[in-house]
């Protein structure tokens, strides 16, 4: 990957990015932003705001047709929807709010998912293995159906996807919404430390103001659209 | 991982998928047996009669003559001279000759009058002979030889007496009761008409009509017994039809134009071979009408099984997101759809073959038994394989639909699905 050996790539960039429906006004109007290798950045938006709109265009599920979006140096614009899918697979960790996991699936194949779409992960299985016991999932859990497991362990895993290809850029989308407060901490400091060991951008968006203290580096939806800079 | 995915998906719905896989199962089976039922009946109806190159009667259409001769069906326009016939016979083509001589029944069951060359050179599948179950042929004049069915259903032994009716129906009013005749003999079974036959020779059938006039039973005390009629010239007048085995195949044609443009009286040679095909073909649109209706049942199970898919997409909405999260393509989601499907439906097939073929042995005995009918438990016929690749293909075809649709959402909805 290429953000780990030069720095002077930012691990995401954004090129005057305009997104807006069909027949309707621009729901985002991005003018630059710019985050360095390993910078964990925390979005602050209302519902309706355009978040997951942004999320789904940094995760290259819908395509950028004005502007552009960097990751690790690679413009997404110029790819086509398959090539999106790569890249996705192999430097973009996404973990959603909550159902991170296929129920029928074990917690270890769930892991191992990314590793069927991704290029070629060095070492997937043992990666996979380490992963999940840094995350404090004993090794008797991991060949049970994903279902089985509480929603805290669950986003655990997720976790342990996210970071399976070691990704250039994290995608979080209110990870933490349906867990108290107690797993919520525990999650977020998981999360970041994990993802600050593998050297991934990390983007978190929220509704919830109280995330916030995890986060050196915070920006509202308003802020992005006027081309602020995290610093 | 496709395959792993499918599979893993399928298992986590066995129950939904259970019952989807035995609907399927049945109608495949259905399809399956109707086909293999047909093949099995056609083989059977064109192999009722071989080696026999032409069948001779009176004047009549060829399906006419094919039915009253072979499938005891219907009635002769006309007889034929036994004159005739013998003349016929001395014909330096023929090889062998059966004259039938029909019109009596017996408890519904058709009596052929012929002679011993019936059992002799009466040939039906791939050329076997008629074979003795029990006893002998008949040798004396009140003697008879049953077909299995007959004997079977009617509970006759050898040594027992029947009674032969005039006519054909199962109830006749005029019974020659004055002339028993004796059961000598009890033939193997073959799956043709020759099992509901009862085979008498063709003195008897003169002798019980000996004092007959005009169609009409000899007046009370005109009889003549059956002991008076063996001392009576049993020599028939006339028969109804003769089979012919030509010693050369090559002649047969020439045989027939011959026969077809006899002088003594208006004659019917046909070519047992030709007017089968053409009796089958006029059978067969039932069959394709059977087949036709269980193509349906199959497309009604498919669109059930489709809208059971379509109905349960919105549940896997979530599973399909996090399978783009982790960076399948979009086709994915309509690859692992169709897989699925895919999967069900050779599943079914393979239990519809088993339950086929389970069943056909299971009742192999019965059908034999009970209705003359030699099914074989082989139900792969040569174009089975075709008609299972249109199965497969249909459900294909049909799956696209729900396919699709969870590939269209799949791209406009994104990754995060509000549930």
């Amino acid at each position: 990957m290429s953000a780990h050996t030069d720095l002077k790539i930012p691990a995401l960039e954004l090129k005057s990015l305009v997104f807006s429906w069909p027949g309707q006004a621009a729901l985002l109007d991005i003018p630059q932003l710019k985050l360095e290798q390993g910078q964990h950045l925390f979005i602050y938006g209302s519902s309706g705001s355009g978040k997951t709109t942004l999320l789904n265009l940094l995760a290259g599920i819908y395509p950028c047709k004005y502007g552009d979006i960097l990751i690790a140096g690679q413009s997404m614009a110029e790819l086509s929807a398959a090539k999106r899918d790569q890249l996705r697979a192999s430097s973009i960790g996404v973990v959603f709010q909550q159902l991170n996991l296929i129920p029928y699936l074990s917690v270890l194949q769930n892991v191992l998912l990314v590793s069927a779409f991704a290029k070629k992960i060095p070492q997937a299985e043992q990666r996979a293995r380490y992963l999940l016991q840094k995350l404090g999932l004993e090794q008797q859990l991991w060949q049970a159906p994903a279902n089985q497991l509480s929603v805290g362990q669950q986003q655990r895993v997720a976790i342990a996807r996210a970071l399976l290809s070691q990704p250039a850029l994290l995608i979080a989308d209110e990870p933490t919404s349906a867990l108290d407060h107690k797993h919520r901490d525990n999650f977020m400091q998981l999360m970041l430390s994990e993802a600050e060991l593998c050297g991934t951008t990390v983007v978190f968006v929220s509704h919830d103001p109280a995330l916030r203290a995890y986060f050196k580096f915070e920006l509202d939806m308003e802020q992005l659209h006027k081309g602020v800079q995290p610093c | 991982m496709l395959m792993q995915l499918a599979r893993a998906s399928l298992w986590n719905r066995k129950g939904t998928v259970l019952m989807t896989v035995i609907s399927l199962t049945i109608s495949i089976a259905l399809l399956l047996g109707i086909d293999h039922i047909r093949h099995e009946a056609k083989s059977s109806f064109t192999s009722t009669v071989s080696g026999t190159d032409l069948i001779v009667g009176a004047r009549s259409s060829q399906l006419n003559l094919l039915l009253y001769s072979v499938f005891r069906i219907g009635n002769a326009t006309n007889n034929i001279g036994w004159q005739n016939y013998q003349q016929v016979k001395t014909h330096p083509q023929v090889a062998w000759s059966i004259p039938l001589s029909l019109g009596d029944s017996h408890r519904g069951y058709r009596v052929i009058g012929t002679n011993e060359d019936y059992f002799k050179f009466y040939q039906y599948g791939e050329k076997q002979p008629l074979k003795l179950a029990q006893g002998k042929v008949f040798a004396g004049v009140y003697q008879a030889v049953l077909g299995s069915v007959v004997a079977q259903k009617l509970g006759y032994q050898l040594g027992e007496q029947i009674i032969l009716s005039h006519g054909v129906g199962s109830i006749s009013f005029a019974q020659h009761k004055d002339k028993p005749f004796e059961v000598v003999g009890i033939l193997a079974p073959t799956g043709t008409p020759v099992d509901q036959s009862v085979h008498i020779p063709l003195e008897g059938i003169e002798a019980i009509h000996l004092g007959w006039q005009g169609g009409g039973m000899p007046a009370p005390g005109k009889g003549i017994s059956a002991e008076q009629s063996l001392a009576m010239d049993l020599e028939p007048k006339v028969i109804t039809a003769y089979m012919l085995g030509l010693k050369s195949k090559m002649a047969t044609f020439a045989v027939q134009r011959q026969l077809n443009e006899f002088k003594g009286e208006p004659l019917s040679a046909i070519l047992p071979g030709v007017a089968l095909a053409e009796l089958w073909q006029m059978l067969s649109m039932v069959e394709n009408m059977l087949l036709l209706i269980t193509v349906l049942v199959i497309v009604a199970t498919l669109v059930g099984i489709v809208t059971t898919l379509l109905a349960g997409l919105k549940e896997r909405q979530r599973e399909m997101a996090i399978l783009r999260a982790v960076g399948a393509p979009a086709s994915t989601v309509f690859l692992l759809i169709e897989l699925e499907l895919l999967l069900m439906a050779l599943l079914s097939i393979g239990s519809a073959f088993v339950i086929l073929v389970a069943g056909l042995w299971g009742f192999r005995e019965l059908l034999a038994s009970q209705y003359g009918l030699f099914i074989s438990i082989n139900p792969w016929h040569d174009q089975t394989g075709l008609l299972l690749a249109a199965v497969l293909g249909l459900t294909l075809l049909l799956g696209a639909i729900p396919a699709f649709l969870a590939y269209r959402r799949a791209l406009a909805s994104g990754l995060m699905v509000r549930l």
